[in-house]
């Protein structure tokens, strides 16, 4: 495999759905319309934490143009009983979308209204009487899991291994993994380095506000039109909260204006749906900027003790990793992918890691890329760092001196197949960027980022056309370029160029079932699926030939984009091309389609390493970032330019999330800052250009060593930058964000 | 309350449409005029992604009431490409990759077309702090610097020639 | 918001007749402030003014001793006449400041000021450099001094009925210049968590015969500061009167804690700025 020489894998084609995105063409969620459409608005909670005591809707219907109107009681009784629990638990999924009973934080959803027009469905929410019972807030970890805490739900019984607090509680699952003896292991060391670490929320961010337009016909089927990372998702969901059979529901995914985890749920579809049953006719809903960041999707905020041990000679020996993630509403924040990711890069002897999934009366928190790995690594690669620094030793030096490699057995189990850490860390210590010269005020950061990337469910298809070109249709949405690369594999191996296959996302009812985009595994495992069913297609194209030859399969080879005598047979007639196989195929057996599953049990893990040039302000505490550079193993490139991406946007997302991004709540529970003036991601002249250095180690789970690439770059740059800034200014920032007035208050010992 | 009738010019052509008073100019492209290239991301003016020019001057079209472009002229991304030709700048964003998701292409290459017609040879700070208006979440913004910068090069290339000519 | 009646002025006396007969009537220049705060419910007007297409009101002139930018002019257009920006830099540098490029091609400087934010970027470089605010009214026009304008936060000296037509600055003395800075977490897009204005006139020997001082973000309303000034009267603008300057502005700063800083934070950093902006004045007027 490793020998395989690529003639389109590894190329940069123009993606084919660039053109529709360049002229403005595309139609993403919110640009779609239905003759006869209305309009959604949404009424939201004032509260953090209350209890519904009434909902009088009327007063809405009174008002002229609004159509319908719903709120929690009018959907069915979630229950836990079904078998599409993949995405999450469906009770807190349905009472998330809408509350039913009770609301768990400011912006939650509790009643919808369809109307002719935006303003009058916004008056019609305006119009609904809601009758709240106050409780009070719980904001952080602390008041969360205090004895004297308001419970958000009564029923909640903490799941994982003993001891976890009795119920009611608002700590949902601990997650505990461990090996060797820690206290043996603390007593071999010669240099501890213990610190507390915390990380705020933070938003996705995605320009695209979640929209859906929601058609219902006579016969009860259901088409939703919406921005969504997963099709077969949204169905699936809405049909559970619904209670819509899942076959009457076609879900059309629009093109996705940015996800990174955050529209892998569903918030607003269910809602349209249900207005638009009561209506009968099609509804739009679309969320402001302002409702995507109430009641949308951020990450946790992490609380992260880690201690660490290690003997003079850099050996790391010991580990214990302590987090506490905040889930927000409803439980399921990523402590448990946090806890597999912690200590993954390096080799521990003895280690303990320990995780805990708090409930707050915060939004709930959706999957943000590489789901609780930076929160872990934040801490981790800062504490990393300082045991270097202890021990007098390059920071590259001790990673490589403790870097997991092959045959190494990961804290969560799985025994490491080629992974290709060691050699980010080499290329990271050969790039220039780390001997550059630094000035005064300046420092230089490294950190490194494990995440295991996943596998899941993939089905594509493949089609030829009669001239011989190609079509393949996976359930993927694109949100970065995957329709390319899906291109150049089919490409690759029908032996033709990219610009020759047109890549399509299916709907729920022309794609076979697929999991998410997300998990950094479309290239990964849809990739594989479309492999397969091209290497089908090449053997059906064979058969052709040797049906027009007539000789046995074997007497015919496919080489680039040709079938060839083979074996002797036939050795006298001119190779033919998919064109001309293509042309007959009406007369040699008919169309020519293939199709293939795939559902990989595992996926080969990302490594990345980073390094970061900071400058501080010694006057004003404001960080400039002066270079950047990623380095990741991507296992092969697909489209190297997309591969850059992905390593340059995670970089950027992490630099935000390392310096100025954070939810500010008020002591109510409310997010002060709701939009992007005050919700500070990087723009442009923020940024230096990002370096990328692609290392290709290729993973021996896919033909192509494919590993996924998407969300590993996120990984160490909160701590890649909190390195950095410790390097120039001699204080470790163990809280984020590492803001001008955290910095200055540092500098100056306040 | 009456819808107002208003008479402009969109990407070259005179359009009228009806609107409410208070609705944006955003509005008013997307749903009444199907112009629907120009995309909302925050209503604020905080996020660049609805960018159009307004008597030649880059805005944020969310920032515009609809009524005042009476009389006036609009330009979107709809109009940059001539016919069946790309702008440079399209050509150079899909050359360089300076585009995941897409969302937030429209306003970019409106922007960036207003900053080479009023920079054409603008340096990388330049062109980063021009559009610092303008959010990507994909990107890092890397491949959206080189696509402008090289394109403004290209364009240079070509100009530079004929005033070389001209001057000569 | 959608059904808000609008109309659009061709005059002063139009528009101040209109303003004049209703009360709740908002003026609309760049309405990047306006909008979003009726988009979020924080304002209901009942009729939007359009003062746009009043002539009076638009385009940069220098004129005799003076400056006047017209109060529905863009910051983008201010930033970009060349005149201007080599009479008041500082001036400059605050319109070009504000908000993104596509903010500065709606974002008037009359807006900016008849917001009155406590962290308008143009308010402590007007400050600096003398401007009066034209202010026209149905009983004619009347002057009102930049520091005197905002009377706190969203509030200011207009009387219902009147209008902002336009500022006017004095062209700056010989061996005169001014700067204005500001502190953001990040490099743009941000709300000025302090900002400091400072415009001085310096003496054949480098002596500094006056100056004036203002700061931002830091009190209810922008403060122009006399002992800041004092500080810098008859020095060098050397080391010593620049701390000097550094702590009467830290001194004088009456900031609250929120979103966008700290007390604490706000206070020190006030008086790095206007240091610095002291500094970049001197080095400015040196070269006159």
């Amino acid at each position: 495999m490793s020998e395989r020489k690529f003639k389109q894998v590894g190329t940069r084609p123009i993606r084919h759905d660039g053109l529709e995105k360049v002229t403005g063409r595309a139609n993403f969620g919110a640009d779609y319309s239905l003759p006869g459409m209305l309009q959604g608005a949404v009424l939201r909670s004032p509260h953090a934490h209350a209890k519904i005591v009434s909902i009088d809707t009327s007063p809405a219907l009174e008002v002229e143009g609004v159509k319908a109107v719903i709120s929690g009681r009018d959907f069915p009784i979630p229950t836990r009983e079904g078998d599409r629990q993949q995405y999450g638990d469906v009770p807190d999924l349905a009472n998330n979308v809408i509350a039913r009973d009770k609301v768990l934080y400011h912006g939650h959803a509790v009643a919808a209204v369809a109307a002719t027009t935006i303003e009058a469905a916004q008056r019609g929410a305006e119009k609904i009487r809601v009758e709240y019972e106050v409780l009070p807030p719980v904001l952080d970890i602390e008041s969360a899991i205090a004895p004297d805490a308001a419970i958000l739900h009564d029923d909640l019984v903490c799941q994982g291994p003993a001891p976890v607090p009795s119920s009611p509680t608002n700590v949902a699952r601990r997650t505990l993994l461990s090996g060797g003896d820690i206290e043996q292991g603390f007593a071999d060391s010669d240099v501890v380095v213990e610190r507390e670490f915390t990380t705020p929320m933070v938003h996705q961010g995605y320009i695209e506000p979640h929209a859906t337009v929601v058609e219902t016909l006579e016969n009860g089927n259901v088409t939703i039109w919406c921005c969504t990372q997963g099709p077969f998702a949204v169905r699936g969901l809405t049909a559970s909260v619904t209670g819509i059979e899942l076959s009457k529901i076609k879900v059309i995914p629009s093109e996705i204006g940015g996800g990174f985890g955050g529209k892998t749920t569903i918030y607003l579809e269910p809602l349209a749906v249900e207005l638009s049953r009561r209506s009968g006719r099609p509804v739009k809903l679309v969320m402001s900027r302002e409702e995507v960041f109430r009641a949308t999707g951020p990450t946790s905020a992490g609380r992260v003790r880690v201690k660490m041990g290690a003997r003079k000679d850099g050996r790391l020996v010991a580990a214990e990793v302590v987090m506490y993630y905040e889930a927000g509403a409803f439980p399921g924040s990523p402590v448990g992918a946090g806890c597999m990711c912690a200590l993954s890069a390096y080799c521990f002897d003895h280690f303990v890691i320990d995780g805990y999934d708090v409930v707050t009366t915060k939004p709930r928190v959706a999957a943000y890329r590489a789901p609780g790995a930076p929160i872990a690594a934040f801490g981790v690669e800062q504490v990393v760092d300082e045991v270097a620094e202890r021990l007098g030793l390059d920071p590259i030096e001790l990673r490589l001196l403790n870097a997991v490699q092959e045959n190494d057995v990961a804290p969560y189990g799985p025994k490491y197949q080629a992974i290709g850490f060691r050699e980010t860390l080499e290329e990271a210590r050969k790039h220039p960027n780390y001997s550059a010269t630094l000035g005064p005020n300046q420092g230089r950061g490294v950190a490194s980022g494990f995440w295991f990337n996943a596998g899941l469910q993939s089905s594509a298809s493949v089609h030829m056309n009669e001239d011989g070109t190609a079509i393949v249709t996976t359930g993927n949405p694109d949100i970065g370029g995957s329709r390319a690369a899906q291109a150049i594999m089919v490409a690759e191996e029908l032996g033709i160029g990219a610009e020759q296959v047109v890549p399509l996302v299916g709907d729920t009812e022309s794609a076979g079932y697929t999991d998410l985009t997300g998990g950094s595994r479309t290239a990964y495992a849809t990739g594989m699926a479309i492999i397969e069913a091209s290497q089908d297609i090449v053997r059906q194209l064979r058969e052709r030939a040797a049906k027009i030859w007539g000789v046995e399969l074997d007497g015919v080879a496919w080489e680039d984009g040709r079938a060839v005598p083979s074996n002797g047979a036939a050795s006298d007639v001119e190779p033919l091309n998919l064109a001309e196989i293509a042309a007959q195929m009406g007369a040699t057996g008919g169309p020519i389609v293939a199709q293939a599953a795939v559902s990989p049990p595992m996926a080969g893990p990302g490594f990345a390493t980073h390094l970061c040039d900071v400058e501080v302000d010694q006057e004003t505490g404001k960080v400039t970032v002066l270079r950047y550079t990623t380095v990741q193993d991507a296992g092969k490139a697909v489209h190297p330019s997309y591969v850059e991406g992905q390593m340059q946007g995670g970089a950027a997302q992490g630099i935000g999330w390392a310096l100025n991004e954070e939810y500010i709540f008020d002591e109510n529970g409310v997010v002060e800052n709701p939009g992007f003036l005050d919700y500070r991601m990087p723009v442009a002249s923020d940024l230096p250009m990002i370096d990328t250095v692609i290392v290709e180690v290729a993973n021996p789970l896919h033909p192509y060593g494919v590993r996924g690439v998407g969300e590993t770059p996120i990984v160490p740059p909160l701590a890649c930058v909190a390195n950095a800034v410790a390097a120039a200014t001699g204080k470790r920032f163990t809280d984020l964000p590492i803001s001008p007035p955290r910095v200055l208050a540092a500098i100056d010992g306040d | 309350m009456a819808r107002m009738h208003v008479e402009t010019t969109i990407n070259g052509e005179s359009a009228e449409f009806l609107c409410q008073p208070g609705e944006s100019l955003l509005d008013a492209l997307r749903n009444e005029l199907n112009l629907t290239g120009t995309k909302e991301g925050c209503n604020t003016g905080d996020c660049g992604a609805c960018s159009v020019m307004l008597d030649g001057r880059l805005v944020p079209s969310c920032m515009v009431l609809a009524p005042e472009v009476e009389g006036r002229s609009v330009g979107t991304i709809e109009g940059v490409a001539q016919g069946d030709e790309l702008h440079p700048l399209q050509q150079k964003f899909l050359e360089h990759a300076a585009l995941q998701c897409g969302i937030c292409t429209p306003g970019f290459i409106v922007a960036a077309k207003a900053l080479l017609e009023k920079n054409p040879d603008p340096t990388e700070e330049e062109a980063r702090y021009w559009l610092a208006g303008n959010l990507c979440r994909c990107t890092g913004y890397d491949k959206i610097i080189r696509a402008v910068l090289d394109t403004a090069a290209e364009m240079n290339g070509t100009n530079g020639a004929a005033t070389n000519g001209a001057a000569g | 918001m959608q059904s808000i009646p609008y109309q659009a002025p061709a005059s002063v006396s139009e528009a101040v007749a209109l303003l004049g007969s209703d009360a709740e009537a908002r003026v609309l220049a760049g309405g990047t402030d306006l909008l979003v705060q009726v988009r979020g419910g924080v304002r209901k007007p009942s009729a939007w003014i359009d003062v746009k297409r009043i002539p009076d009101l638009l385009g940069v002139s220098v004129e005799g001793d003076s400056i006047r930018i017209g109060a529905a002019t863009p910051a983008a257009v201010i930033f970009e006449h060349p005149e201007l920006q080599r009479l008041v830099p500082g001036v400059a540098e605050a319109t070009d400041l504000i908000g993104s490029t596509q903010i500065q091609g709606r974002a008037t400087l009359g807006g900016n000021l008849c917001n009155a934010s406590p962290a308008a970027d143009t308010t402590p470089a007007l400050i600096a450099v003398g401007a009066q605010c034209i202010v026209a009214g149905s009983g004619g026009e009347r002057e009102i001094a930049v520091e005197a304008f905002a009377t706190g936060p969203g509030q200011t000296a207009l009387a219902q009925g009147e209008l902002l037509v336009a500022v006017r600055i004095p062209k700056p003395a010989a061996r005169t210049a001014d700067a204005y800075l500001r502190l953001i977490p990040r490099t743009e897009m941000d709300i000025a968590v302090v900002g400091a204005g400072v415009a001085l006139t310096l003496g054949d020997d480098g002596t500094c015969t006056q100056a004036r001082v203002a700061i931002g973000a830091v009190a209810p309303t922008a403060l122009l500061l006399e002992e800041a000034a004092a500080a810098l009267v008859g020095s060098r603008v050397d080391d010593d009167a620049l701390a000097r300057v550094a702590a009467a502005a830290t001194a004088a700063a009456r900031p609250i804690d929120d979103k966008r800083g700290t007390i604490a934070y706000r206070r020190k950093v006030v008086g790095v700025l206007a240091k610095r902006a002291a500094a970049i004045a001197a080095n400015r007027a040196q070269e006159r």
